[in-house]
């Protein structure tokens, strides 16, 4: 029982985890239909504003991973934005790769700035006993921290004027800028809410892995394969994907090792695009966002 | 004009290609056989993207995948044809499982970029902890993170391996011989498909073409090349690692291809080229990290000049040779 219960929540974090890697991905994509090649970037960016606020700038952990992070990685998502993504919208391939130029810049720029070492820092939580077992308290923050990243971007999308806009520029661009509403900002605001996502999702799990530069494109495939798997929907795709995945890749690396998890995860992934091309939420849970 | 002057212009590059081992030192012979090596990985990939349409953004799985094949193969059945064999077939054979999955799956460009990028990861991965005596094929270790060492070169029939300047040369005939090839097929039926899908999937499957089976063909094609590229890593520097598999290896082919021009084939062969002489000079100094070099021409182009420099070039000239004094003077006359 205890063992069981272990086993749920190992399955729990790793579904959590997925989620924190890949929730700014999804929403860049499923509202921008943008690739964001830079994601892994983001990600490593809030691992290191999370470490470097604690260790150099004397803050508390959680102030500068839950909050400095996602707003400093939030800004620089904005700023690039502005400065490349705005020029290729409608051109889904080249802001791919307009985004990939910026990912192996952040990395290069990166690794003259900090050295190409890792950085890490102490769980700050202790571990919880249950039974025999013992479960890392940090996991069970993550699962909480994920869920309510679920229920802070269903309230954004759903109560809000600007998630209101937001959900309306995905569907008809045109029509809300006749109506008044000015997508270009709105888009501008989504690409910076996904950055701040993925700073948050990058500084949560600094302290599981530590950081260096090239840490992102250990996270990306996952976030690539979650995201397009989940389909257009955000959260419901997000979630179900997630859920999937993270089920799938734990129950193949506690049999066999993390890495054959990870092979297990792509290959249900490959699976599942041929039997559903539009992802999961292309077929089920269509009117949810 | 052109049917003249690109067969003319292949010719004295093979000629050329084939007499320069005779003039250079032999560290010079090792560093170029390198950079043409990574060149027949961007032709094919030239061939994928550029002709076929297919965004593939993991060109280096195949690549990685075929230097991986040989090594193997010529460690088991001795450094051969039949390791040649294998080292093709293995990536072309690993490009149709993965092209049926996603071609008939209908997935969309972008999808299919995503895909082959994150199965090249994943390959980065899973080799990556294949070190320890437990992970042999045959008698070929795998070696995880530090790679396989001392891979048996390729030997003529009488068991001499080939030295650097016929690996040059080898290397150089591979290249204008697949030219050669790709220009003849895009002349056949399947070749012109091919193109017919790139320029409107749509009207071509309208049309009765099965668009699947085209660009499936296509990314065999091009897998098959990629992987004999990467047989000719594996015996250039007897060395193969799971960095090949690496994320920016694979974003390198992909600026190669887009500096040099897509659409083109010799485009992303100077582009390669050119770029691994430059990459080569950066890493020589201490001051500024490649990849934000690398990171920033390939945001200058997509932004600046999207269509590659190849193609710019000749369109100038191709305008200036309409408009200029000299075409008004002959139109004149």
């Amino acid at each position: 029982m205890d063992f069981a219960s272990v086993l749920v929540i190992e399955i729990l974090g790793s579904i959590a985890i997925l989620v924190l890697i890949s929730i700014g991905l999804a929403v860049v994509f499923g509202m921008m239909k943008v690739i964001n090649m830079a994601h892994g970037e983001f990600l490593m960016l809030g691992g290191y504003v999370a470490i470097y606020g604690t260790n150099h700038a004397g803050l508390n952990f959680w102030v500068s991973a839950l909050i400095l992070a996602p707003l400093v990685v939030g800004l620089v998502g904005l700023a690039l934005e502005w400065l490349v993504i705005r020029h290729l919208y409608g051109r889904m391939i080249d802001t791919m790769l307009a985004t990939w130029g910026i990912s192996l810049a952040l990395i290069g720029g990166m690794t003259m700035l900090v050295g190409n070492t890792t950085t890490g820092i102490p769980t700050p939580l202790p571990s919880v006993s249950i039974g025999d077992y013992s479960v890392s308290g940090y996991v069970i923050f993550l699962i909480v921290l994920a869920l309510a990243v679920f229920a802070g971007l269903f309230c954004l999308f759903k109560l809000t004027t600007f998630g209101l806009q937001a959900r309306a520029t995905t569907q008809n661009a045109d029509m809300v800028a006749a109506l008044g509403g000015k997508p270009r900002r709105i888009y501008a605001l989504t690409f910076g809410l996904g950055a701040a996502l993925a700073g948050l999702g990058g500084a949560a799990l600094a302290p599981l892995t530590g950081v260096i530069p090239t840490i992102g494109a250990s996270y990306i495939a996952k976030a690539f394969i979650t995201v397009i798997s989940g389909g257009a929907a955000v959260i419901a795709g997000n979630l179900s994907a997630s859920v999937l995945f993270g089920s799938v890749g734990q129950i193949f690396t506690y049999v066999y090792t993390p890495v054959i998890g990870e092979v297990a995860l792509l290959v249900t992934a490959i699976v599942l695009i041929r039997i559903l091309p539009q992802g999961i939420t292309g077929r089920f849970f269509k009117r949810s966002i | 004009m052109t049917r003249v002057i690109q067969p003319a212009l292949l010719f004295a590059a093979l000629v050329l290609g084939l007499l320069a081992p005779g003039w250079l030192e032999l560290f010079t012979i090792y560093e170029f056989t390198a950079y043409l090596i990574m060149a027949v990985l961007a032709l094919s990939l030239a061939f994928v993207w550029g002709k076929g349409g297919i965004m593939c953004l993991g060109q280096a799985a195949f690549f990685g995948l075929g230097a991986y094949a040989w090594a193997v193969g010529a460690i088991n059945f001795g450094p051969g044809l039949a390791a040649l064999a294998i080292s093709v077939a293995v990536p072309a054979a690993f490009a149709a499982v993965l092209g049926y999955f996603m071609f008939y799956g209908r997935i969309n460009d972008i999808y299919i970029g995503v895909i082959t990028l994150a199965v090249t990861l994943i390959l980065f991965n899973l080799i990556n902890s294949t070190s320890g005596p437990q992970y042999r094929i045959g008698s070929a270790l795998l070696g995880g993170f530090n790679g396989m060492t001392g891979i048996p070169t390729l030997a003529w029939p009488n068991g001499m391996p080939l030295d650097p300047a016929e690996i040059f040369r080898l290397t150089v005939i591979v290249i204008v011989a697949s030219i050669v090839a790709i220009t003849l097929y895009l002349k056949t039926t399947p070749g012109k498909t091919a193109i017919a899908v790139r320029e409107n999937e749509v009207r071509a499957e309208l049309l009765g073409y099965n668009v699947a089976q085209s660009k499936l063909i296509t990314f065999t094609l091009g897998g098959a090349l990629a992987g004999l590229g990467g047989c000719l890593f594996a015996n250039w520097g007897a060395f193969v690692s799971p960095t090949i598999f690496s994320l920016v290896q694979s974003a390198q082919i992909i600026i190669w291809v887009i500096v040099g021009g897509r659409g083109t084939l010799i485009g992303p062969i100077l582009g390669c080229i050119a770029l691994q002489w430059a990459t080569t000079k950066l890493g020589t100094q201490q001051v500024v990290q490649v990849n934000l070099v690398l990171g920033l021409v390939l945001a200058f182009f997509v932004l600046v000049v999207p269509q590659g420099i190849v193609p710019m070039v000749t369109g100038l000239l191709r305008r200036n040779s309409r408009t200029g004094p000299k075409a008004e003077a002959e139109q004149n006359a």
